[in-house]
């Protein structure tokens, strides 16, 4: 049973704007559970591929299957069974912490009662129980970064889309994020994450390069520095992106 | 429904935390009723005459002093020359040149007939005829002064005796007219401007982003951000109302269940516009000037300062569309007139038909993907 291993399962999927191909017939799976990393240099379609698997974005052509669900015939069902979390603040800067979760947690469709307890499970964890009732707007980057990881995991997503979680912060907010993706991916969500940082390339079990549109290199990271025959995989990459610049 | 709670919990936390949001909430209809009703007159309360009196006789004096003793006119200077005349009224120093030739008194005496000159700064038509209207009265006046005196007549009964009765605004009182037309705007502006700008704004932030990557529905959404500012409106209309009524004693003779019940009629036409219009655009600035290009069609062809009546035909059809024409019939109908339901029923199922298909478009036009 293929669709019960592979969350996310994607043939041929291209997007084009106008003339131009964001994304060029990508083919892979993710596996259930996986941390599966998807890299790439600004502008090589990252972002565009991560946003048609979302439902934000209608693809030009191709084939994609999301949490077991049809991306253009059943998009609320693959809506209901992923979390987003954007390169762009995510969380509304005027309401507090709570309110944020309160609203989030509404749309989804949780109870209050789910969601009071999922405030103060996840303030509980980030250790942010007295800023509960602070406005979003007063608190440092890494921490909103860390909330909203938090309320896009809410209602217990099969699959979670990490678009730059961890740009801009400082490097134990990094590592702290990181150990919160494990602990998710741990309980058996799919961690789908877009990165710069090579060193946290090494943290994900499989990784994807995306070059121009196109997906060039595809493994875990241990096999993809032995096939480029580079130390880390800053080397596979920088091997990758020079070879089409 | 929940779904809809939670977006309504939220919008009106987003509202009333914003600073901004109290003053134009109490700020802006207090200015544009104050401002536009006194403001906003046709009434000419004062004609600055330049009077060129080439005659210096008793007669033309008594004329002047006719003029003088209007309350309209103020006289800014005198002169014998014509270009003394020409020039202040090139300069916009006076309005009108009252010009009395030199046989003024001679003819009048001799001939029984004399002649004299009115000329009026016509830039502004209907100002202009206006102000021919007044300098006419006056003359008329004096004309029957001279008529009695110099015949020694009396005053000859009228054959057909004319008195006029003015109904729903007797003192033919300018504000009372003006102000619940400014009613009508003022709901228009809360309710078109607000909401758009309120999608527009979460599409700029991008926090739109993750509602859409919820399994929300679009007519939720719509839904969720249509009542807050439905409510605001209302709020506004009851504001306003009350500054017409303090200030202005603007008669309310219908009833005040109607005017609300149409208000949340006409604000579904609103809100509806403001958020379609939010669809289609993708920053404030966009959604702004499409909204103001809108608004300034309306108000203009609304009937707020000129008769719809006298438009050409195509622009009457136009009015069809216009929700504020609509509006505004119906808060003069009603607040003036006292007319019932059954009074204004094209009124009614025109706007909500207008107000359905709105939003109709706004949730179609609302894509959650691009």
């Amino acid at each position: 049973m293929h669709s019960e291993e592979h969350i996310i399962r994607v043939e041929n999927l291209t997007r084009k704007f106008g003339s131009f191909t964001a994304v060029d017939k990508l083919n892979f799976y993710v596996n259930k559970g996986e941390i599966f990393g998807f890299l790439g240099a600004n502008g090589a379609g990252k972002t565009t591929a991560i946003r048609i698997l979302c439902g934000l974005l209608l693809p030009t052509s191709g084939k994609i299957e999301v949490a077991g669900f049809d991306i253009y015939r059943q998009t609320n069902k693959v809506k209901q069974n992923i979390g987003y979390m954007s390169q762009k603040f995510s969380l509304y800067e005027d309401m507090t912490v709570a309110e944020n979760f309160r609203f989030y947690g509404g749309i989804y469709g949780l109870s209050r009662k789910d969601i009071r307890e999922k405030i103060s499970y996840y303030l509980h964890k980030l250790r942010l129980e007295k800023k509960k009732n602070a406005i979003i707007k007063s608190l440092p980057l890494g921490w909103k970064q860390k909330l909203a990881f938090s309320v896009a995991m809410m209602h217990d997503p099969k699959v979670i889309f990490l678009d730059e979680p961890t740009g801009g912060v400082d490097p134990v907010t990094r590592r702290q994020f990181w150990e919160m993706i494990y602990e998710a991916a741990s309980a058996g969500t799919t961690i789908f994450v877009t990165t710069h940082y090579m060193d946290e390339a090494e943290y994900c079990q499989r990784v994807s390069i995306m070059v121009d549109g196109r997906i060039e290199a595809l493994d875990t990271p241990e096999r993809l520095k032995k096939q480029f025959e580079a130390d880390s995989m800053e080397g596979v990459f920088l091997q990758l992106a020079r070879g089409h610049s | 429904m929940r779904i809809i709670l939670f977006i309504l919990q939220k919008e009106f936390l987003q509202i009333f935390r914003n600073r901004a949001m109290l003053p134009i909430i109490f700020f802006v209809p207090i200015v544009q009723l104050l401002v536009l009703a006194y403001a906003a007159t046709f009434e000419i309360k004062n004609v600055n005459l330049f009077v060129i009196d080439q005659d210096y006789s008793p007669s033309s004096r008594d004329l002047i002093l006719k003029f003088k003793g209007s309350q309209f006119y103020t006289i800014v200077g005198y002169s014998e020359a014509f270009t003394a005349g020409d020039q202040a009224l090139i300069n916009n120093e006076a309005d009108q040149i009252l010009q009395i030739p030199a046989d003024f008194e001679k003819k009048l005496e001799t001939e029984k007939a004399s002649s004299l000159q009115v000329t009026t700064n016509a830039i502004n038509g209907s100002a202009a005829s206006l102000m021919n209207a007044y300098a006419l009265s006056i003359i008329m006046d004096y004309n029957t002064n001279v008529i009695l005196e110099t015949l020694g007549l009396r005053h000859p009964p009228d054959p057909i005796s004319i008195s006029s009765a003015f109904w729903y605004n007797p003192e033919l009182d300018y504000i009372t007219f003006m102000v619940p037309g400014i009613l009508v705007l003022l709901v228009f502006i809360i309710g078109s401007f607000l909401s758009g700008m309120n999608v527009v704004r979460e599409k700029e932030i991008g926090t739109i982003e993750q509602v859409n990557v919820t399994p929300i529905k679009k007519y939720q959404f719509i839904i969720g951000k249509l009542i807050p500012f439905w409510f605001i409106g209302m709020f506004e209309l009851a504001f306003g109302l009350a500054v017409a009524r303090l200030v202005f004693d603007i008669p309310i003779l219908g009833s005040l269940g109607l005017i609300f019940f149409m208000a949340g009629v006409f604000l579904l036409v609103a809100l509806g516009m403001g958020l379609f219009i939010s669809t289609i655009t993708s920053t404030q600035q966009q959604a702004m000037f499409i909204t103001w290009f809108f608004m300034v069609v309306f108000i203009l062809m609304s009937g707020l300062f000129t008769p719809v009546q006298s438009m050409p035909e195509w622009a009457q059809w136009l009015n069809k569309i216009n929700p504020i024409a609509y509006f505004i019939e119906v808060m003069r109908m009603v607040m003036l007139k006292g007319s019932t339901f059954s009074d204004i029923l094209t009124q009614f199922f025109s706007l909500l038909i207008l107000g359905v298909l709105m939003n109709i478009l706004a949730i179609w036009r609302y894509r959650k993907v691009v």
